[in-house]
């Protein structure tokens, strides 16, 4: 015998499964002492080459530094990022838009982790769906070239919304495309106030010490205080 | 697009759902969706149509409660709800909050479900395992 329908209370969220494990990496991540920041962008943003030569720098300063990057497919970027001589994975995700904890949870296998100071995950170019998925780490920063359009951030909210902090990249073409930083700066803050931005070009080095310092900062930041551990978008007062 | 991936996690969590109560009859889902969850509300809908063929869910409809950005203004000392997401200022006093309170929701929220009268979970709610599926678009 059927009754009439009833509601049934659920309340899970969906992406419970990733941000449960998400979770467990993050501790996994603080227990072997290792910071662990994500780069997000759009396609062709300047991330691969900035993480390159952010790669050299910092494992010329003693730091132990290692990278997973994610793309539909091919291994073309890893094998860029080889070049700095750090460890690094490919994540193939094939027809998968954006990395999820698990992907990350099973590429770290055979790694030990107590052996860096810092792990990198270069995400799937795309300005959308990675903003869903937490992957356990301590900073994510996007990337915004000088030749996509100082109104980006308007157009993609959520991405920076749920990043720490905003890279202006290919700085050298700023003149070149007539770039308007205070445009771009004003987009920024619109979406989400307080945003430190930091401006590099990976190709000339201007701006780098600057944001080495900033992520020397951060990693120093995490070793002394749990709360500098989190992105900001599980710190809000939720 | 992932909203197929999250449409394809909301079935199997309301399949085990239904299944705990005795094979009952899903009529529909109700999902609390943010303004700053990523997810596109047409694209999830269509991905939910598409997914419940062939499943226990085929014919239940996915109703979607659209939560705004809330932000927290400190100027105010209150909650605030935001007239755009691209601008994160309070609507009252203008003053700039990047303190998101409510926005973010992807959340399976409850089920409308037709079942036998005796039909209770005979056991206390487990963990769901979510499917694993993804695509782009």
């Amino acid at each position: 015998m059927r009754t009439q329908p009833r509601l049934v209370e659920v309340r899970q969220n969906v992406l419970k499964q990733n941000d449960v494990l998400a979770r467990s990496l993050r501790r996994r991540f603080e227990t072997a002492g290792v910071y662990v920041i994500s780069l997000v962008s759009s396609p062709g943003a300047g991330k691969t080459t900035l993480l390159e030569q952010t790669l050299t720098r910092l494992r010329e300063g003693g730091y132990r530094v290692a990278a997973l990057v994610g793309d539909l497919a091919t291994e073309n970027d890893a094998a860029r990022l080889a070049r700095s001589q750090a460890p690094v994975k490919q994540i193939i995700t094939g027809t998968v838009c954006h990395l999820d904890a698990t992907m990350v949870e099973h590429s770290l296998d055979g790694w030990e982790l107590g052996d860096l100071d810092c792990l990198f995950i270069e995400n799937v170019g795309n300005m959308v769906c990675p903003s869903s998925y937490d992957l356990g780490e301590n900073l994510r920063i996007v990337l915004m070239s000088v030749t996509e359009g100082e109104d980006k951030p308007l157009k993609y909210p959520t991405i920076f919304n749920t990043a720490d902090v905003t890279l202006l990249t290919k700085m050298d073409l700023a003149a070149a495309v007539e770039f308007d930083r205070d445009t771009a700066h004003r987009s920024i803050q619109s979406v989400r106030p307080g945003m430190q931005v930091l401006e590099v070009s990976a190709k000339t080095g201007a701006g780098f010490d600057n944001f080495l310092g900033f992520l020397e900062s951060r990693m120093g930041a995490r070793a002394v205080s749990k709360s500098g551990g989190k992105p900001a978008f599980l710190t809000a007062s939720k | 697009m992932h909203e197929l991936s999250i449409a394809l996690s909301m079935i199997e969590m309301a399949c085990e759902e239904a299944e705990r109560r005795g094979d009952a009859r899903v009529q529909a889902l109700h999902l609390k969706l943010g303004m700053l969850s990523g997810v596109v509300k047409d694209a999830l809908l269509f991905s939910y149509e598409v997914a419940c063929n062939g499943t226990p869910l085929e014919g239940s409809q996915l109703l979607i409660e659209d939560v705004p950005v809330v932000i927290y203004c400190s100027q105010c000392e209150a909650e605030q709800q935001l007239d755009s997401i691209q601008r994160f200022c309070c609507p009252v006093c203008g003053t700039l909050s990047s303190d998101v309170v409510k926005g973010r929701e992807l959340e399976f929220v409850a089920m409308e479900i037709e079942a036998d009268d005796q039909a209770e979970p005979a056991e206390p709610r487990r963990e769901t395992n979510l499917a694993g599926a993804f695509m782009s678009s």
